[in-house]
C-alpha cells in the first residue's frame, strides 16, 4: 500500500488555496481554467535557456561556414554553459565535462560544412556532445554498456510506490551547497538513458521532438524515458523533500549518498 | 479514469500537449484523487527545482579557459586541414 501523508477530506481539499506558485498563472492571464489546474499552463511557461533568436544563429552559422572564426567564438560563448551542463550531467564527473565541451566544439567546427541547417545547430551541437559525453563514460564503466536504449521495463515499474506529500517549498530547507548535493546525487542514481532524456527535455528546455533528434530516438522513447526520469527523481527527491506528520519536513540525510544505487 | 491511465498521460498532461477531452478527464481524476494530485504536483516541483537549481554551472574563469582552448584548437585544426578532427 503506498504511504499517504494525511489527505485531506476530498470536499476540503478541492477547496485548497493553491500554493504561491501556481498563482502565477493567474498573473499571467491565461484564460479559461479554474485556478486549480493550472499546472498545464506553468509548465508551458518553461523555456529553455538559450539566448537570442534561431534566425541569429544561422547567419552566425553561415559566417562561420565562410570562415569566419569569431562567429563560431560567438557560438561558443552562446552554448558553452548549456553544452557543459548537459555534459556534466551525462558524465557526472567535472573534468569528463569540460573535455566534452571541448572536443564537442571542435567537432563541431571540423563538420561545420556538413551541417545542413535542417535543424537548429544547437540540436545538431547537443547531438554531438551527448555522443562524446556517453562515449567518455563507456569508456570509464566499460563493464556495462552504455547506451540510450537500454533500461526498457515493463510498463508498470515506474508506478509511484511513494506517494507522501512534500512540505512547501522545500528547497527552501537546505542550503544552496546541500541542495545541489541532493540533487546532483539523486540524479546521479539514475541510469544515463533517463538521465540525459531529462536533462535536454527539463533543464535544457529542449522540445520532446528536438529531443528525440538530438538522442536519435523515436518520439515515444522520448516521452516514456522522460515520464519514468521524472517518477523516479520525483521519488528519490521524496526522502529529502516529505512532510512529516507532524507538518515538519523530512530533512534527509544529505551525506547518506543513497542517490547511487 | 483509472491511476493507472493518470500516469500514462502525465508527462503530456505537464507539458500542455494533450486534447481538451483528454484534459477534462485528467483533470476530472485530478480533483478527486489525492494521489494523483500529489504525485502530478510534486512531479512538477522536481522538475521546476532541477531546473531552476543553476547545477553544473560553469564558472566565468573556466569558461574563458575552455573557450580560449577550443578557439586554438580549431585554428591548428585550419591550419592542419580537414582530416585533423
Amino acid at each position: 500500500m503506498p504511504k499517504v501523508a494525511s489527505p485531506a477530506p476530498r470536499a476540503d481539499w478541492a477547496k485548497r488555496p493553491l500554493p504561491s506558485r501556481m498563482n502565477i498563472t493567474l498573473v499571467r492571464g491565461v484564460s479559461g481554467p479554474p485556478a486549480k489546474y493550472c499546472i498545464v499552463e506553468i509548465m508551458g511557461a518553461i523555456q529553455n535557456k538559450l539566448e537570442g533568436p534561431v534566425s541569429d544563429e544561422l547567419t552566425l552559422v553561415r559566417a562561420a561556414k565562410q570562415g569566419d572564426d569569431s562567429a563560431f567564438e560567438e557560438l561558443v560563448r552562446r552554448y558553452d554553459r548549456n553544452v557543459f551542463r548537459i555534459a556534466q550531467h551525462i558524465t557526472q564527473n567535472r573534468e569528463d565535462a569540460e573535455d566534452v565541451v571541448q572536443e564537442a566544439f571542435l567537432k563541431a567546427y571540423g563538420n561545420l560544412q556538413k551541417f545542413q541547417e535542417q535543424s537548429k545547430f544547437y540540436t545538431w551541437l547537443v547531438r554531438i556532445a551527448v555522443n562524446e559525453a556517453l562515449m567518455k563514460l563507456r569508456r570509464k564503466k566499460p563493464e556495462r554498456t552504455v547506451s540510450l536504449d537500454e533500461d526498457i521495463k515493463t510498463e508498470d515499474d515506474s508506478l509511484p510506490r511513494e506517494i507522501a506529500d512534500w512540505s512547501p517549498n522545500p528547497e527552501q530547507q537546505y542550503t544552496q551547497a546541500e541542495l545541489r548535493e541532493i540533487l546532483s546525487k539523486t540524479i546521479q542514481g539514475l541510469p544515463p538513458g533517463f538521465r540525459t532524456v531529462f536533462v535536454l527535455r527539463d533543464v535544457e528546455g529542449l522540445s520532446t521532438e528536438e529531443t528525440a533528434a538530438a538522442l536519435e530516438l523515436s518520439v515515444p522513447a522520448v516521452k516514456s524515458r522522460l515520464l519514468r526520469a521524472r517518477l523516479q527523481l520525483r521519488e528519490r527527491l521524496g526522502r529529502f523533500f516529505q512532510k512529516r506528520e507532524n507538518g515538519h519536513l523530512n530533512r534527509g540525510d544529505v551525506n547518506r549518498g543513497d542517490g547511487n544505487q | 479514469m483509472k491511476c493507472s491511465e493518470f500516469l500514462h498521460e502525465l508527462t503530456n498532461y505537464l507539458d500542455g500537449v494533450i486534447d481538451e477531452n483528454t484534459k477534462v478527464e485528467l483533470e476530472n481524476h485530478l480533483s478527486w484523487c489525492h494521489n494523483c494530485y500529489v504525485v502530478c504536483d510534486t512531479t512538477k516541483k522536481t522538475i521546476e527545482i532541477y531546473r531552476d537549481s543553476q547545477l553544473y554551472e560553469l564558472p566565468e574563469d573556466l569558461r574563458g579557459k575552455l573557450r580560449s582552448a577550443i578557439m586554438a584548437k580549431c585554428q591548428q585544426h585550419k591550419k592542419r586541414g580537414p582530416q585533423s578532427v
